[in-house]
């Protein structure tokens, strides 16, 4: 997506843990390119492999095969302490016995420069996430939030090639994971580098990536951006893990026709063979009421929301659908409605 | 704090002081006294003599026969040794302890409760069976002595008889006090400072030193007290490996108590063992004191 060389070159890159019959395959012959000061997020559900990619860019795990290179140099051989990475790691991981001012020049300290150069920017570190008045403070008497920006400033403060952050916001309570949100959008164009993000937040992914590969079972299903991804799903599991989403199944009648199985037919801007089992998956907000249509629902729940409203509907054949509706002129619950879908909002999965 | 009243307190409490006192305080006074008095004739010692402190300047001053004070180094190079090999045994204990507790932590939970057992197992044995036990390993026609002289160029290994016998006698006993104080606090030891130490840019010998050994250090604090404060007072150990050749403090107090049958003088350098026992564990307070103060 930019002309900039590849922050980092995953190539077909496979790991398994356990040995024999009782190895566990997490990640299937994995390829991605990251961008130089891309915000790049890997999300799946837990079990997806996006933690053993990250461990493997980071050198906490060994590779079975493939490659992994950062700005076009090999780095798979390379243990930890040589790599151009730092991770932020999802409960910090400070060192408890080290000041936070300790915990942040710890990696200068390494880098072998003078005392004076590692306060320096040990300071700047500490002052880019506002936490330089917090110096003498042990780990243990910050707050979450607090610790939090200290393993930022701490893996920044080396000047890494790469940031890894894995869940770093999961510990946190939904205020601050906002607030927290935003920092690291602004945190990372100010440090400038390529942030590889893990999460299983969907939410967070959407609100803060250039980038997504959605993983799934060690594979990548899709790698786009957020509108992408949110609005042209490729995969029915991709569809159903972000966002909210109605998934329809039904069966292809003729040509841009579908026949659900609560009996509607609708149409559809998708060719599929005839007679092929389909699902039909729209968004909550795509779908709309109508006077009269061909796809009829009683309406069984409303959740008001504020600026909408959620209603939750039933199809002929029981099957649920959400709908997100404007909180004006809303139907009685128990009413029979008709639903309209615009064919442009559909997306059609082979079953 | 509970709102326990302090007659209750000193309720629940007393008990246990009064054991204490009675147990420890009192034999520790008498001791103290006996250090003061005469030696007995048939008896170790002459209740009816006048206090002084003449078996304390005896260990420095001998009296020569005009009643001048000589310097004598005798019982010092004793003392001396014994503080040595303490020293040196819980040096060598934190050297072979700290990977063998790191190693156990890294274990299953399963292996790790075999580990422990099998560190405790030697306790089932009593203490002398197994310095009798190294006697026979170590002995001169023994398979270990045999190799070592094969191995080694200069001249034939004596290894039994001598301070180094004591030395490998003295970190079999104590190792186990070593080890399990420092486990127990690498058991919650959070695996992830250590790859957080690598991904920084440590590597493994700045990992171990700048994040590890911190980390644990009150378990080697507790394992060198426990370790330090026995050597200095054993005897078994050197009068079994060291062949009664080369004495240490506890050696020379069995003797008084036991072949001289000089109570007072025995009573004397216990005080004096005492004393050093407690000189390095105030130390070792005020050092770890004023490192957190320091932090």
């Amino acid at each position: 997506m930019t002309n900039a060389p590849s922050a980092i070159t995953v190539q077909s890159v496979s790991k398994s843990f356990g040995r024999g019959d009782a190895a566990i395959r997490v990640l299937h012959d994995v390829s991605v390119e990251i961008g130089a000061r891309e915000f790049f997020t890997l999300l799946g559900p837990s079990g997806c492999g996006k933690t053993t990619l990250l461990r493997l860019i980071a050198g906490f795990e060994e590779l079975d095969s493939g490659s992994i290179a950062i700005e076009g140099a090999r780095i798979d051989h390379l243990p930890p302490f040589q790599r151009p990475v730092n991770t932020v790691f999802q409960n910090y991981a400070l060192f408890p016995h080290l000041t936070v001012a300790q915990n942040v020049a710890f990696a200068l300290e390494m880098q072998n420069l003078s005392a004076a150069e590692v306060r320096r920017r040990a300071g700047e570190a500490l002052e880019m996430v506002r936490m330089g008045s917090f110096a003498a403070r042990k780990p243990s008497e910050l707050s979450g939030g607090q610790q939090q920006r200290v393993a930022l400033a701490r893996a920044l403060a080396p000047r890494p090639k790469v940031l890894l952050l894995d869940e770093p916001l999961s510990a946190l309570d939904l205020k601050l994971r906002k607030e927290m949100q935003i920092e690291l959008k602004q945190l990372q164009t100010e440090a400038g580098i390529t942030f590889v993000f893990v999460t299983h937040d969907q939410e967070e992914a959407l609100t803060l990536s250039d980038r997504i590969a959605v993983m799934q079972g060690g594979r990548i299903l899709q790698l786009d951006t957020p509108r992408t991804i949110y609005e042209r799903p490729a995969h029915r599991f991709v569809a159903d893990f972000i966002g909210e989403i109605n998934l329809l199944d039904g069966q292809v009648s003729g040509p841009g026709r579908v026949r659900l199985d609560c009996g509607a037919e609708i149409a559809v801007a998708a060719d599929q063979t005839p007679g092929a089992r389909v699902t039909v998956a729209i968004r909550p907000e795509r779908a709309a009421l109508a006077q009269s249509g061909a796809l009829p629902a009683e309406v069984t729940h409303a959740a008001y929301l504020g600026t909408a409203t959620i209603l939750q509907l039933r199809l002929a054949n029981g099957a649920p659908f959400l709908l997100r509706a404007a909180s004006a002129n809303l139907p009685e619950i128990g009413a029979q409605v008709s639903l309209h879908l615009p064919s442009d909002a559909l997306q059609v999965f082979a079953a | 704090m509970s709102a326990t009243s302090p007659f209750r307190r000193a309720g629940l409490v007393g008990p246990a002081l009064l054991v204490v006192l009675i147990l420890v305080g009192v034999p520790l006074g008498i001791m103290a006294w006996v250090s003061l008095l005469g030696r007995g004739a048939t008896i170790g010692v002459d209740w009816q003599s006048a206090p002084s402190f003449a078996n304390y300047t005896k260990l420095i001053w001998e009296e020569d026969f005009d009643g001048t004070l000589l310097f004598n180094p005798t019982y010092l190079s004793i003392l001396w040794r014994s503080v040595w090999q303490a020293a040196a045994t819980t040096v060598i204990c934190v050297a072979l302890g700290l990977p063998v507790a790191l190693w156990m932590s890294s274990l299953s939970r399963g292996a790790r409760d075999i580990a422990v057992l099998l560190i405790t197992i030697p306790f089932w044995t009593n203490l002398l069976v197994r310095n009798y036990a190294w006697l026979i390993i170590l002995r001169e026609d023994g398979a270990v002595s045999k190799a070592a002289n094969a191995v080694w160029p200069f001249g034939p290994v004596q290894l039994l008889y001598n301070d180094a016998a004591i030395l490998i006698g003295l970190v079999y006993s104590f190792l186990p006090f070593m080890i399990l104080p420092i486990y127990a606090g690498f058991e919650k030891f959070d695996w992830r400072l250590l790859e957080a130490a690598y991904d920084l840019g440590a590597n493994r010998r700045r990992a171990l030193t700048r994040v590890i050994v911190p980390l644990a250090m009150p378990g080697i604090i507790a394992g060198s007290m426990l370790v330090f404060i026995p050597s200095l007072g054993s005897f078994v150990t050197a009068a079994i490996l060291g062949g009664g050749k080369s004495m240490m403090m506890g050696n020379l107090i069995q003797l008084q108590f036991g072949q001289s049958r000089n109570w007072p003088f025995g009573a004397a350098i216990s005080v004096v063992l005492l004393a050093l026992m407690m000189l390095v564990l105030m130390g070792i307070a005020i050092w770890k004191n004023r490192q957190e103060r320091k932090t």
